[in-house]
């Protein structure tokens, strides 16, 4: 089998999970190639060819551009399936190259079957197996899915180039408001939608001071308007490590997961026990935050 | 000002999900249905960018779906769309993303959509993958996953975060279509006068055959539970007996009661 890898920048440098694509490709046993938009002094270790386009001519995120890029290097390589992450690079330059290609698109795979590409479905609750009909596949890969492969070798490079006419407008990023350093905290309380409104994040917050925490929010929860974003855990917030972790009305997408992962211990409250925070809870106590919260609190205060 | 939005009815995640006979998707026996989340923001912003343009714009709303889904098209009618399109479909929850593109395309194509917004992806399937393929289709640009808007005579600039909380901006011309994400806005929740209103406005039908319905480009199936290894120990009962329970557990499992909290 034949891949083609789509690796792709960050604030400049390669993204570390582009060392997923090759953990993934490992596990097909398949011979690789990579088209990256990337710089010189910042690329990939492997032993295969390497499609470069320049970033700084390129930019990192201009969508038809790179379309272009890649679609260059597919129809050099051949290959039996392109392969990105499923990230906002990867879920929005994905469907254009299907598109283009007129293959089956995959995304957010998560594993491999027998038959086919298994990925998640109905908010991480349920799996199925999806095959494509199509001779060339393009598939997206879930961050965090399969292992990262220490990179080694030496690419063989060849350079790509295109125009850098462009539908849409890159006009700059800017970094997240520096807040909250949660990423050394020992014990974090985490508020999800579940947690129910505004007035309910004290019943959290009471709970965090029991236990000597921070506070710590779900997307849902920080989009609702209750928390600051700078409390926001995964993977377009802090990624954490404490040693407890407590998710409260988190039902657990793969998103917030990925930035909790590494937590020593889980407890998750949730009335949904089908929840996928269940998959990473050491104990997943079945129960309204309302009522709950308040009771452990309260039996901490006693101790 | 031309503006469409496209809608899907999905159901409620919180149900429980079982699989169907064939094992290729879920059996809908006890779900209860509402429009996809994501989709909630691409018809709020539609709505909100007629308003800013103060009568000079319509929006029309498209979702693809069997009957039930009219009731989804009613209540984005009522959150302020002006006209509904309902693609009768009774296969479309099994069909894949390129079908369902191929289907919103084919009606979109020619009517001239200044502006399209889709959800970001389906909170069922999840694919991520109609909006832009429906942007492909029609030639026109797209980002995904926008998180603001703004409209100013004519140009467009919208943000969309990315990993790390990166926030980056984007200006773009229309034609164009948006993925929504979450952030975007808030959606309203349409009132008593409002729902009565959008019973009146017009809903049209049409068939897959009449809006260029294509193959499928892949097949699913072995629909199953998401078992994870990990599991742990689920505990019921009384608020009082589970906080009692989960103290104990916390107590004798880690350390962080003895040690008087965070650093």
């Amino acid at each position: 089998m034949k891949l083609l890898l789509v690796g792709e920048c960050r604030d400049g440098r390669l993204a570390t999970e582009t060392a997923e694509l090759f953990g993934f490709s490992a596990r097909l046993d398949a011979e690789v190639s990579m088209a990256l938009v990337g710089s010189a002094d910042d690329l990939p270790a492997f032993d295969g060819r390497l499609y470069l386009a320049n970033l700084e001519t390129y930019g990192e995120f201009s969508s038809d551009v790179h379309k272009r890029l890649v679609l260059a290097a597919v129809e050099r390589e051949q290959p039996d399936a392109v392969v990105l992450l499923h990230s906002s690079y990867g879920w929005d330059l994905a469907p254009r190259l299907a598109a283009a290609m007129q293959s089956a698109q995959i995304s957010g795979v998560v594993g491999l079957d027998d038959d086919g590409y298994v990925v998640e479905s109905c908010n991480g609750k349920m799996l199925r197996t999806v095959t494509p009909q199509t001779p060339v596949a393009v598939l997206t890969l879930q961050p965090g899915a399969f292992e990262a492969l220490a990179m080694d070798g030496q690419p063989e490079v060849i350079k790509l180039d295109t125009s850098t006419e462009s539908a849409i407008e890159f006009v700059g990023c800017r970094q997240p408001e520096a807040g909250i350093d949660l990423t050394r905290a020992e014990v974090i309380v985490s508020t999800g939608r579940g947690v129910g409104n505004a007035e309910q994040v004290a019943l959290v917050e009471a709970l965090a001071s029991a236990l000597g925490g921070e506070v710590g929010a779900s997307r849902q929860a920080v989009d609702a308007g209750w928390l600051d974003r700078s409390r926001q855990i995964g993977s377009s917030g802090q990624s954490v490590s404490p040693a407890l972790y407590v998710a409260c009305g988190i039902s657990g997408a793969i998103q917030h997961l990925a930035g909790m992962k590494g937590s020593g211990f889980v407890l998750a409250v949730n009335t949904d026990r089908d929840a996928p925070i269940a998959s990473v809870a050491d104990v997943l106590a079945v129960a309204d935050v309302a009522e709950f919260l308040p009771a452990l609190t309260a039996a901490l205060e006693k101790r | 000002m031309n503006i469409l939005a496209c809608i899907k009815q999905v159901p409620d995640m919180a149900g429980h999900f079982e699989p169907n006979e064939a094992g290729t998707w879920f059996d809908e026996t006890g779900l209860t249905w509402r429009m996809n989340e994501y989709d909630t923001f691409a018809v709020e912003q539609a709505v909100r960018l007629k308003e800013q343009l103060g009568g000079e714009a319509e929006v029309t709303v498209v979702s693809v779906g069997p009957a039930r889904v009219v009731e989804t098209i009613r209540k984005a009618l009522a959150m302020g769309c002006d006209e509904g399109m309902h693609i009768d479909d009774a296969e479309a929850p099994e069909r894949d993303p390129w079908q369902i593109a191929s289907m919103i395309a084919g009606f979109a194509a020619g009517r001239g959509f200044d502006l399209v917004f889709t959800g970001m992806q389906s909170e069922d399937r999840s694919s991520a993958q109609v909006g832009v393929l429906v942007a492909e289709r029609l030639g026109i640009a797209c980002v995904t996953g926008i998180t603001a808007f703004e409209w100013q005579d004519g140009e467009i600039t919208v943000e969309r975060e990315i990993e790390g909380g990166r926030i980056c901006s984007i200006r773009l011309k229309s034609p164009a279509l948006l993925t929504c994400q979450q952030g975007l806005n808030s959606p309203r929740y349409p009132n008593l006068p409002s729902i009565m209103k959008a019973k009146r406005k017009k809903l049209t039908v049409m068939q897959p055959a009449e809006v260029g319905l294509e193959e499928p480009k892949v097949s699913s199936e072995k629909f199953r539970p998401h078992e994870r290894k990990s599991a742990g120990v689920i505990l019921e009962g009384s608020p009082a007996e589970l906080a009692v329970q989960v103290l104990d557990i916390l107590e004798t499992k880690t350390a962080v009661l003895g040690k008087g909290g965070a650093r």
